[in-house]
């Protein structure tokens, strides 16, 4: 947050996740200046981990290390009683009479997209994933005036640029996607604290409490007994590809799995100031570790797709260093749980 | 991670953009800084990048073998699955399978070509002509 774009009153906010600054900037735009994306990503519990069953992306394991597209700006609002509104279209055209209006109105939206056809993305990067967010906070000779919270300055596409990654097509098509904070009064102290607490026993809910061994803390057991058996059933060639594709998904721009976990600590930190508990800090050092675990992880695991490492012990191996990121996990959580921070 | 820990190894994105991460500075207190890239990341990246090429590569030849219909090598050049093209397409799978035969892909009526040639960024005559 340490790079601002001015226009009259928008200000661009670069984040490490694309949700966590949309719904910084816009609760910012409205004048909540403790905002900042720990507290978003934390109030809005986006700490998570779930292997998908049966669903495949880009022909490999759907991991994902993070809470619910669009359950970030929804949950960190309601806890702050920001009212929102979200609209979807089937008709591109009403989607596009709907931006405008509120663009006159010099109000500025979250938009959610598809990456493949989003221009200034490098191509390298422009696979079909239709979870990106970004910011239109207004126009300027015929161009919407973009602000792409994963990017350090701000952009602009043209209109056609614009409803073609709003109506990107596969899983979780956008559909014209449209949110922005309605209307937002003076927020105290023990909103703020309250919000945390919310956030943090939610989060704990999610990862320890959740029905099957696919998600939460037992998903990564789940994924380290999938990797066991990659490398026979699946061969090593395919076995390095799956590798990979966790790998992306997990340390990549926009996803970040090691990057969550440090983004937790940083929640953590910052909670720990505003309810005055020495205790949280302790456990913001538990999610530190586990975000340089799952780096760690990661290091071993581009051994494998990059052909240095290849035997069955050093699928073992990775699978050991993901339950073990489990234990650490599981014990921070039951941490806080145990803190009994309240309701 | 240690602030002074943090990879600077520029990959794709650098050419975009620098990345937030969030570091532990000197004091043992979070905060951010920009990040070029990391190397691990960019190997992922490029495997990924062979696959699909190699992807690509197969459905070209099987194109040109007569196996499969040119929306089947198009579909793969997108990076796109039978979903995501049914997406775009607004049929249903089990059509979209059906179109990767050359047999029925030959009676198709403009149609069903103009939406296939719209979803791949293509004209009807390329997508039609197209022979591996």
């Amino acid at each position: 947050m340490n790079i601002d774009s001015t226009t009259d009153a928008f200000h661009h906010v670069q984040t490490a996740h694309c949700e966590n600054g949309v719904t910084t900037a816009l609760l910012q735009y409205h004048g909540l200046d403790f905002m900042t994306e720990p507290l978003a990503f934390g109030m809005g519990s986006g700490l998570f981990y779930i292997q998908i069953p049966f669903l495949t992306i880009n022909n490999g394991p759907a991991i994902s290390f993070r809470t619910m597209p669009g359950a970030i700006f929804k949950r960190t609002c309601k806890s702050l009683g920001v009212e929102v509104t979200r609209k979807k279209f089937s008709n591109p055209v009403a989607a596009e009479a709907f931006l405008d209006q509120k663009v006159k109105e010099g109000v500025p939206v979250g938009c959610q997209v598809g990456v493949f056809h989003l221009t200034y993305f490098p191509k390298e990067y422009r696979f079909h994933f239709n979870a990106h967010n970004l910011i239109v906070y207004g126009s300027e000779d015929n161009r919407y005036m973009i602000s792409d919270p994963v990017m350090e300055d701000v952009t602009s596409l043209s209109r056609e640029e614009l409803t073609r990654v709003r109506f990107a097509q596969g899983p979780l098509a956008p559909k014209g996607h449209i949110y922005f904070p309605e209307s937002v009064k003076k927020i105290s102290e023990d909103t703020i604290r309250k919000g945390i607490v919310k956030g943090i026993n939610r989060n704990v809910r999610d990862m320890l409490r959740i029905p099957g061994n696919f998600a939460g803390v037992d998903g990564i057991r789940h994924t380290a007994g999938h990797i066991r058996k990659w490398r026979d059933k699946l061969g090593l060639k395919k076995a390095s590809l799956y590798l990979g594709q966790i790998v992306r998904m997990q340390e990549e721009i926009g996803t970040g799995g090691g990057g969550f976990r440090f983004l937790y600590g940083a929640f953590l930190e910052e909670a720990a100031a505003y309810m005055q508990d020495d205790r949280l800090l302790q456990v913001s050092e538990d999610f530190t570790k586990a975000g340089d675990m799952w780096r760690a992880s990661a290091i071993k695991m581009a051994g494998v797709y990059k052909g240095r490492l290849t035997e069955q012990k050093d699928f073992e191996e990775i699978a050991d260093m993901l339950v073990d990121i489990r234990l650490v996990e599981k014990e921070a959580f039951q941490k806080l749980s145990r803190f009994n921070l309240g309701k | 991670m240690k602030k002074e820990d943090l990879p600077q190894e520029p990959g794709a994105l650098s050419r975009l953009t620098r990345e937030v991460c969030y570091v532990k500075n000197e004091d043992g207190k979070y905060e951010t800084a920009l990040s070029d890239g990391w190397n691990v990341k960019k190997d992922a990246l490029d495997s990924a990048w062979v696959e699909v090429n190699e992807r690509i590569e197969e459905a070209r030849k099987a194109v040109m073998n007569g196996e499969k219909s040119p929306i089947y090598y198009f579909m793969e050049l997108r990076l796109m699955d039978v979903g995501v093209l049914s997406g775009y397409t607004g049929n249903f799978t089990f059509f979209t399978k059906r179109h990767f035969k050359p047999s029925v892909f030959k009676d198709l009526s403009e149609r069903q070509l103009a939406k296939y040639a719209s979803a791949f960024d293509i004209t009807v005559s390329e997508l039609k002509n197209f022979k591996g």
